[in-house]
């Protein structure tokens, strides 16, 4: 059996007692990702030469009996738009084909201080734009259970890594869904935490208000162990939350008995596949029987949060992009006539065209004339929708609902219906929108592929989130399936 | 709500990119559609309804204006296109 088959407490015990070396995990690691990355795809930029040096020197360090850090030599994968001081960043784009940061983002730092190790970049929808990976500009990640489907994304390469066993631990980022949905159809756990738990320091701006950090692993424990590394206030971040940081593993402990539960009723509606359905139904009668009580509620404003979104996260889009102006870092475009054109040369040949058409979309929305009609009504909109959540968690512990709407779906089937493919996002962009944690576990096979269940919490209880999510993959098969790869 | 070519031209314009004329038809037809459907906002009410910019209470975080070290300048440089003696070399501006 391969160490990546084991759990992050696993290993975490098994390193610690030397009966597995960092570098005979780091060496699994890439012998699996050299065995399955030509169907799979997941990564961009492989860290190799440097992850086996800095396992070996981990090793040398025990064996000498030194101290070391709780997770040192777990090998994780991590999003390419996460900078990593010295290895090549790109956001799956080709604007930034030959960035190589010179500084970490606060997480990178946090996973060196944990003394994990950084096996590779992953792939992702172009600066995180899209639900699918195919907006990458350099390849399709494909789907574990089913090679000719999309991973979701728009952290689809960090969920297929961990889904196909490449690494037991990835970061992604979540905006409108790009951590829950790609956990969902890969079958893997994610979590998004809520907004300002983990610093963005370093994570490249899609939307600021929406972008958060989050961890994809197998287990819930996992996750939780995951979590407890990044989270936490930076001030290199100023929308960094300052609260304290519970301890998650102990948190999973205690059982579900008595916990409230909501379910909203505008999440298991009529685009929602029946099969789903009977997945999160199957599990809600889990809860039940472990002495959980659960009822349906309505969260009022959900059929409006996809137009917000994608008027807020666009908009934000739009001006933060601005920034690729082919000056300071990126690829410039050949010859321009003049300052202006380098700009203009520079980004037009750099952005593919679906982050082309978002700062199209949010330049308008916020252009003289257009703001008060797009914009502040939007946002107007998210104060309603935000709402909806404070209203529901007034009454309950937690709310439960699909992942997504459907499993995933066939690469190139939306690719050319924009509107279409931001409707995946329907149930997910909601909870972003209010800012709260959200987990997607898996729950089940439909037609083979995983259905993932949502479990939402309120603002900074990623504990009772993850304390629920526990207690279902304790009484459950789920977690324990695998693509046949 | 709905928008012409002229419009697309000039958030274009706007937003500092170059669109070939397929894209400029494409993207017509796409942005009109997105806010078609975005136009079911406005089913909703509200003029008493404080906008949303941030889900956090943050406020203005303030620190001690001291001086720290920064990235040398070799580092600042190291992905730029173009430079010379440290500084970031853009076509000429002024003749």
């Amino acid at each position: 059996m391969t160490p990546l088959e084991l759990t992050l407490v696993e290993m975490q015990q098994q390193l610690k007692s030397r009966s597995l070396s960092a570098t005979e995990l780091v060496e699994a690691s890439y012998k699996r990702i050299a065995a399955t990355e030509p169907q799979i795809q997941a990564f961009l930029t492989l860290n190799e030469s440097q992850a086996l040096d800095d396992a070996r020197a981990l090793d040398e360090l025990l064996a000498q009996g030194g101290e070391v850090a709780p997770l040192a030599g777990i090998p994780v994968g991590v999003k390419d738009n996460i900078v990593t001081d010295g290895l090549r960043t790109t956001c799956a784009s080709r604007f930034l084909d030959n960035f190589i940061p010179v500084y970490d983002a606060t997480v990178s730092r946090k996973l060196k201080e944990a003394g994990m190790i950084t096996i590779g970049k992953l792939n992702m929808d172009e600066f995180a734009m899209g639900g699918s990976n195919e907006n990458s500009a350099y390849q399709v990640t494909r789907n574990p259970w089913d090679l000719d489907r999309v991973p979701g994304g728009s952290s689809g390469g960090s969920a297929a890594a961990v889904a196909a066993g490449q690494v037991p631990f990835a970061l992604g980022s979540d905006t409108g869904g790009s951590i829950r949905q790609p956990a969902a159809y890969c079958g893997v756990v994610g979590l998004k935490p809520t907004y300002g738990l983990v610093s963005r320091f370093g994570l490249v701006a899609f939307a600021s208000s929406l972008d958060q950090i989050g961890p994809f692993a197998r287990t819930v424990e996992d996750t939780a162990l995951a979590l407890q590394v990044i989270a936490g206030h930076d001030t290199m971040d100023s929308t960094s939350a300052n609260v304290d940081i519970p301890n998650y593993v102990s948190a999973l402990q205690g059982d579900v008995k008595g916990l409230r539960i909501g379910v909203p009723k505008e999440y298991m509606g009529a685009g929602v596949d029946p099969k789903v359905k009977e997945a999160v139904m199957a599990a809600l009668r889990v809860y039940e029987s472990l002495g959980a009580q659960w009822e349906e509620v309505s969260l009022p404003h959900t059929e409006y949060a996809v137009a917000a979104y994608y008027l807020l996260a666009s908009s934000e889009a739009s001006s933060n992009l601005a920034r690729f102006d082919g000056v300071r870092y990126g690829v410039r475009a050949a010859d321009p006539d003049n300052l202006l054109d380098l700009y203009v040369q520079s980004r037009s040949q750099g952005f593919g065209q679906e982050v082309k058409r978002r700062i199209m979309l949010g330049t308008y929305a916020l252009s003289s004339g257009y703001y008060d009609a797009f914009y502040l009504k939007a946002q107007k909109v998210r104060t309603l929708i935000k709402k909806d959540f404070d209203d529901a968690f007034s009454r309950y512990d937690l709310l439960i609902a699909p992942t997504a709407p459907t499993t995933a779906f066939k690469i190139g089937e939306q690719v050319n219906n924009p509107l279409q493919m931001y409707m995946n996002d329907i149930l997910t962009i909601p909870v972003s929108l209010a800012g709260v944690p959200a987990i997607s576990v898996p729950c089940g096979l439909a037609d083979g592929l995983p259905v993932g269940l949502q479990i939402i919490g309120k603002p900074f209880d990623e504990a009772t989130v993850l304390k629920a999510a526990h207690a279902f993959e304790q009484h459950t098969e789920h977690h324990k399936l695998r693509p046949q790869l | 709500m709905s928008i012409n070519l002229d419009n697309v031209e000039h958030v274009a314009r706007l937003a500092r990119l170059q669109l070939s004329a397929e894209e400029k038809h494409q993207f017509l037809d796409q942005l009109n559609a997105i806010l078609k459907y975005a136009d079911k906002l406005n089913e909703l009410h509200t003029d008493d309804v404080q906008p949303t910019t941030h889900v956090l209470p943050i406020h203005n975080v303030m620190r001690d204006d001291v001086v720290r070290e920064s990235l040398p300048i070799e580092r600042v440089m190291a992905n730029a296109p173009e430079e010379e003696d440290g500084h970031f070399r853009v076509p000429a501006v002024l003749d």
